[in-house]
């Protein structure tokens, strides 16, 4: 039984048919990784799954039970949690503040917040020399960072993450890639957004790819990445 | 085995002195552009009066002798304009739509007090009470009625609105007003189109200092009850909404939903609601000042909003529109310029120049220049408390 089910999705903006269908599945405790070219329809997808767009047609389950009826903050309190596409830190807030929203959903006397907010500062100790600096004001990978870190603070059950190594650094990147399995060991279940295929299909146990806003294949992590179609159009191998 | 050293402290434990801090340092900069600015002024006209004495006996005793009276009508017209600027700058602040309504959200909080003060005298209830005791019922009536009020207008008026165009909004919240205006004139009726606070017996004058003038004559400064009233629940709204914004999570929350809406909802935030509870908030604060105002000039009609809204308007902007520090000085700075202007206006001009009437024509050219010269406000973009 899949933790997240798409069924049939089609999803518009406007006129524009951005999702055309898309079906797709991710287990519990599964690291799934969602690959495709620029305008793919991979943040929709996730956009779609979080209710900030609601499809036209098709649903989103998470456990057998529809979501994508329900308002983006409600979908939230039901453990599912995105670090969204270019980072959208508070840039106002500090950082603290950022990840208190992050816990929003939770009582600041919930005395697991305070759990919570160790986890994400020793799994990013450059946040916590950071705690009081507006959000802002901190480097592009740092912002990365605080993203994924507001997305944890939630405690979900399922984590989105769309592109986390976008504009990083290449030592950066392995960093993050490494965080991701770390948050999936200790019980995350992730669904990922790269451009970086490579690295996505390094962690990842199974893959979609979209095109167009259809998938075009899925399988394996470790089968896509010998997969020749994959290989010459998202590895840049020849 | 060597133990995992934890030299970090706790991250949530030296918040406290920090929460002080957050809630006062806005106060802080208030005193100082309350001091500032009457320190400025003063000179000015002090000045004024030194090159202008050779034509006029007496000049200078008398712009000194008045002054102090000058700077509390200022600071009350201050706090009047910094607590209705709040609520243009919050909503703005969060939805970057300039909601006109707000100055008769502001006329009907001081008809609710008003209206609350006659029928609890009409009950002979009034005369049994502690004035200050009707003071902080009908300041909290208001304010609950005003936030409502608001609230319901962004429920039905804007919120349908709020993918269109920008102008369509602002025209709806035109019509908003215009209907407010005739609906509390057709509810008031022509017996309480001026509506008349009921007098409270809040006694004499407190007397502040004595100064001695350079006439030789001593001067006794004092202040009226009302316009301390006026100048301290204004002071403690001020600090409360600092509080509530700064420090508490729904504060958090509002300001999040002002920087990023779709990723607030991420978070598990409702948007919708905290946009109704902003507008309640801003809402409130403009109903308790229509109470202080009704309190300290004793008479209000349906009419006060407009004028007393575009000040506010002007404060807000001139403090930089969605900055909540900002529109707290900017109401200050406005309210001195006027009570200076309005006075000493007519005292340089020998009476030829009505003071009074000139005051309104000093804030729309400062809104003006404003606009034009530094769009950003007196505090600018380096100000660290927008909302
Ligand atoms: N707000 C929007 N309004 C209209 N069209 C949009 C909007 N957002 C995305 N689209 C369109 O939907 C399609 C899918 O976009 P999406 O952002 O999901 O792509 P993506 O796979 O995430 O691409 P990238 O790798 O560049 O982030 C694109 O054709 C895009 O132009
Ligand atoms: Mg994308």
């Amino acid at each position: 039984m899949a933790l997240l089910e798409l069924q049939n999705v089609h999803t518009f903006y406007g006129n524009i048919h951005a999702l055309k269908g898309i079906s797709l599945a991710v287990n519990e405790g599964e690291i799934v990784t969602l690959i495709g070219s620029n305008g793919a329809g991979k943040s929709t997808t996730l956009r779609t799954i979080s209710g900030l767009l609601s499809p036209r047609q098709g649903q989103v389950l998470l456990n057998e039970k529809r979501i994508d009826t329900l308002p983006s903050h409600e979908i939230v309190k039901l453990g599912i949690s995105q670090s969204p596409e270019g980072r959208r830190i508070f840039p106002r807030l500090t950082v603290l503040e950022n990840l208190e929203m992050g816990a929003y959903i939770h009582s600041r006397r919930d005395p697991q917040y305070r759990a919570d907010l160790e986890r994400v500062l020793d799994l990013f100790p450059r946040l916590r020399e950071r705690v009081s600096q507006k959000g802002g004001t901190l480097s592009g990978g740092e912002q990365q960072m605080l993203a994924i870190g507001r997305a944890l603070m939630s405690r979900p059950r399922i984590l989105l993450l769309d592109e986390p190594s976008m504009g990083l650094a290449p030592i950066l990147v392995d960093q993050i890639f490494r965080i991701v399995q770390d948050i999936n060991k200790q019980g995350t279940t992730i669904l990922l957004v790269e451009q970086n295929a490579l690295m996505a299909l390094g962690v990842a146990h199974r893959g979609y790819v979209l095109q167009t806003g259809q998938i075009l294949l899925s399988d394996s992590a470790k089968s896509l990445s010998q997969n020749e179609m994959v290989q010459k159009a998202y590895l840049g191998m020849d | 085995m060597a133990v995992k050293a934890q030299a970090q402290p706790m991250v949530s434990d030296r918040s406290s002195l920090g929460t002080l801090r957050q809630v006062l340092a806005p106060i802080g900069q208030i005193l100082i552009f309350v001091i500032g600015g009457s320190l400025l002024l003063g000179t000015i006209v002090v000045m004024l009066a030194l090159a202008l004495q050779a034509g006029q006996a007496n000049l200078l005793n008398g712009v000194v002798s008045v002054l102090p009276l000058v700077i509390i009508d200022g600071l009350v017209l201050g706090f009047l304009y910094a607590t209705i600027a709040l609520g243009y700058t919050l909503v703005y602040g969060v939805l970057e739509f300039i909601n006109f309504a707000h100055g008769e959200i502001y006329m009907v909080g001081a008809f609710v007090g008003g209206g609350l003060g006659i029928w609890l005298a009409s009950q002979g209830l009034l005369a049994t009470m502690h004035p200050l005791i009707f003071v902080v019922i009908a300041v909290f009536v208001a304010m609950l009625a005003s936030g409502l009020l608001a609230v319901g207008i962004e429920r039905f008026a804007y919120r349908p609105l709020r993918g269109a165009p920008r102008l369509v909004p602002l025209i709806s919240a035109i019509g908003v007003s215009l209907v407010l205006q005739d609906l509390v004139r057709l509810i008031a009726g022509p017996a309480r189109f001026n509506l008349r606070y009921p007098t409270l017996n809040l006694g004499g004058r407190i007397p502040l200092f004595e100064m001695s003038t350079a006439a030789g004559t001593n001067l006794r400064v004092s202040i009226d009850n009302q316009s301390l009233i006026f100048i301290i629940t204004s002071l403690l709204m001020l600090v409360a909404l600092n509080y509530l914004i700064n420090v508490t999570k729904l504060g958090k929350a509002i300001r999040a939903v002002a920087q990023d809406r779709p990723t607030a909802s991420l978070m598990g935030i409702n948007v919708n609601l905290i946009i109704a509870l902003t507008f309640f908030v801003g809402g409130a604060l403009g109903g308790g000042a229509g109470v202080l105002f009704g309190i300290k000039y004793s008479t209000v009609n349906p009419y006060i909003g407009f004028i007393a809204g575009l000040k506010a308007f002007t404060a807000a902007v001139l403090g930089g529109i969605g900055n909540i520090t900002g529109a707290m000085v900017g109401g200050i700075v406005l309210g001195l310029l006027e009570a200076f202007v309005s006075t000493y206006l007519t005292l340089f001009t020998n009476g030829r120049l009505s003071g009074p009437d000139y005051a309104s024509v000093a804030s729309f050219l400062i809104l003006i220049g404003i606009l034009v010269f530094r769009p950003s406000g007196l505090l600018g973009e380096a100000a660290t408390q927008k909302v």
